[in-house]
């Protein structure tokens, strides 16, 4: 489980959000939403662990998370708005350096089928990752879902630049994920379509 | 985590590195390149009396040698902070100091390793011959891997900072005073007939400790970069 | 008297303004009291005429150069590991006055080289030594200054900070060992004669005065500090705006 104590945060002059509490239990996700600024990422990076709160701290399993540390990272599979794509690199490159250094190193076949779960066909795989479209590019990212066995899954504006076939291929990934009695955190402008029981909203005002 | 998942990451991000470039040659060859010229312009500044660049030939070789490494350390984490690749990393579920080591390390094969090799050839340019030659590239390959090292926490620190090429400069020179002091006179020492032993274990030492502190800094510098 | 409290930048504000006049006056009588005793009563040396009188500057200055970085890097080190804002503005109010001792050190040293050594600038290991602890400080100080964001600004100059004091004794080691080889400057000014004891008293006084001035200026540019920061808008013990920042849905 997955807890918010008494969070606060402040970017440079401005406080974003203060004594913010929310949890999340196995099997749910959270969608955080909110105008631009209203510190959604800011909330996701303190989730992550690379933003240390103000105040207050967050809770994995009942102990604070800048505690655990590497056990921690363990746990988790953070995809931020950036995609972390090389661009010399082949989508098939990418993915699979990126899970070896994750910690879940897969294999050829593995990675394979996950960029075409993901929809990106096989002679894309052996392309650079510079004449790829930035939809496809995040398609690249995005596939690591289908390769994480983490409960908790950190995710920053998913389906900005995914058309809305890949848009429901994800979902129906996260929709696994929780069903098997995963976390997620989600930043999005979008619905998320999933079952009501599972989805629970958190809206920060700017 | 134990110790074989660890080194697996470590591999990886070698791996990954070395492999991107081999994509991008021309990245590699830029130090070498730098070396050699601005090893070419002393003789064309000073003049091309041999005992004049007899005297001066380890200082200027160690100095550009040094600049060398100090130009390529902005590429150790500046494409990877602007790509999000250094966010992965610090959230790899391994002491980020380690993969600080594998990422510098990676860095040194790539630009540091090609200047300690290319050295004796500029050594031949300043009239240095036989042992001399020889400490030549044993000093840098000794000391280019803590000016790398010891260059990362800079590197770092100027993440995403405005004027981050200079300011880079600035921290980081002074603290490569001593393994320019070490390296200098090591050949030097060999050119004297005294030998360069003592320096040489100086320039040692200085690896050692460089191994051991400086990656910890350089993880800490990530960290505050990436908040 | 409960000290803890003073830890909070609002509760130092008034207690460093009270510290200031006394450290302030101590140091400028005892600067005084220094400078006559190394002006005129100290003896003349032998060897070097009356032109050594500028180590009684020179060597305090020196040796304030040092300590302060020190006194600096410290104060990082708490500000890191108890992510305590007081802290960090210390360090950032010392490394202005360690560098101005550090080019004090500098400037009497070269004063003292015209007339001991013929020049303005020799490469004694020293002076040498001072000048690269003149860069780092200009490093920490600018590093400071290139960030916007005021955390990172802190941390990072902190871990510059704490880098450059493991360095300072192997860069003063180096240079040392530099010198040795090259045979650089064969007078140095501690070994130059035997020192008088009116020598070692004005010394020690200018010392102790240097020692009250850094304390009552890097308080006052605290108080500086605090106030600059302190008129950010967010930085306040009330909650900013009275927002309903989250609501869950």
């Amino acid at each position: 489980m997955l807890q918010a104590v008494g969070l606060s945060c402040r970017r440079g002059e401005r406080r974003l959000f203060s004594d913010l509490n929310v949890k999340v239990e196995p099997g749910t996700l959270l969608a955080v939403v909110g105008e631009n600024g209203s510190g959604k990422t800011s909330l996701l990076r303190i989730f992550s662990s690379l933003l240390p709160p103000e105040e207050g701290s967050v809770l994995w399993d009942g102990q604070d998370i800048h505690q655990l540390k590497e056990l921690y990272a363990g746990q988790l599979t953070y995809l931020g708005h950036l995609n972390g794509i090389k661009d010399d690199l082949t989508p098939l490159e990418n993915l699979m350096s990126a899970t070896s250094l994750a910690g879940e190193p897969c294999s050829n076949n593995g990675a394979k089928e996950a960029l075409e779960a993901i929809g990106l066909k096989r002679p894309i795989h052996h392309l650079p990752s510079k004449v790829l479209s930035q939809g496809q590019k995040r398609r690249v990212t995005l596939a690591r879902l289908w390769l994480s066995t983490r409960p908790l899954w950190l995710l920053d504006e998913p389906f900005t630049s995914l058309d809305a076939a890949s848009t429901s291929v994800v979902t129906q990934r996260l929709l696994a994920h929780v069903q098997r009695g995963g976390l997620a955190v989600l930043v999005t402008h979008q619905e998320v379509a999933l079952p009501a029981e599972r989805l629970q909203h958190l809206r920060l005002a700017g | 985590m134990n110790r074989s998942s660890m080194w697996e990451a470590v591999s990886g991000i070698i791996k990954r590195d070395l492999l991107l470039a081999m994509r991008r040659r021309s990245d590699a060859a830029m130090s070498v390149f730098f070396l050699v010229i601005v090893a070419s312009l002393f003789p064309l500044g000073v003049g091309p009396e041999p005992a004049v660049l007899r005297t001066i030939g380890p200082g200027v070789l160690w100095v550009a040698a040094l600049l060398a490494c100090l130009l390529s350390l902005s590429r150790v984490f500046t494409a990877d902070y602007v790509d999000g690749a250094l966010e992965q990393m610090v959230l790899v579920p391994q002491p980020l100091a380690v993969l600080v080591a594998g990422k510098v390390f990676a860095h040194w094969l790539i630009s540091g390793l090609p200047v300690v090799l290319l050295s004796p050839l500029l050594g031949l340019q300043f009239g240095l011959d036989g042992d001399p030659l020889g400490v030549l590239a044993l000093s840098l390959l000794l000391g280019t891997p803590t000016l790398s090292m010891i260059g990362a926490i800079g590197a770092a620190l100027v993440l995403g900072v405005r004027g981050s090429g200079l300011l880079v400069a600035l921290l980081v020179l002074p603290l490569y005073v001593p393994v320019l002091i070490f390296g200098a006179g090591a050949v030097t020492g060999s050119m004297a007939g005294v030998g360069g032993e003592a320096n040489l274990s100086l320039l040692g030492a200085s690896l050692v400790l460089s191994l051991f502190l400086a990656p910890w800094a350089t993880a800490a510098a990530i960290r505050i970069a990436l908040e | 008297m409960n000290w803890s409290k003073y830890s909070a930048p609002q509760a130092f504000y008034p207690l460093a303004g009270r510290l200031i006049p006394w450290f302030a006056v101590v140091a400028v009588a005892l600067m005084g009291v220094g400078l006559y005793m190394g002006f005129f009563v100290a003896p003349t040396d032998f060897q070097q005429g009356e032109s050594y009188r500028i180590i009684f500057v020179h060597v305090p200055a020196a040796w304030m150069s040092m300590f302060l970085y020190v006194v600096m890097a410290i104060w990082a080190g708490v500000g890191m590991g108890l992510n305590a804002r007081l802290s960090f503005m210390m360090a950032q109010a010392i490394a202005p006055t360690g560098a101005m001792f550090t080019f004090l050190a500098l400037l009497t040293g070269a004063m003292w080289g015209k007339p001991t050594w013929g020049a303005w600038w020799v490469w004694d290991a020293r002076l040498t030594s001072e000048l690269i602890l003149l860069f780092q400080y200009a490093g920490v100080m600018l590093l400071r200054t290139s960030i916007d964001d005021m955390r990172r600004a802190d941390r990072s100059s902190a871990v510059f900070s704490l880098v450059g004091v493991v360095n300072v004794p192997i860069i003063y080691f180096s240079v040392q060992w530099w010198n040795t080889l090259h045979q650089g400057a064969s007078v140095s000014m501690s070994t130059g004669s035997k020192m008088a004891a009116t020598m070692l008293m004005a010394m020690l006084i200018m010392t102790v005065a240097f020692w009250l001035y850094s304390i009552a200026v890097v308080l006052a540019r605290v108080r500086c500090i605090v106030v600059e920061r302190d008129s950010l808008p967010v930085w306040d013990e009330k909650p900013a705006v009275s927002q309903e920042v989250a609501e869950v849905r």
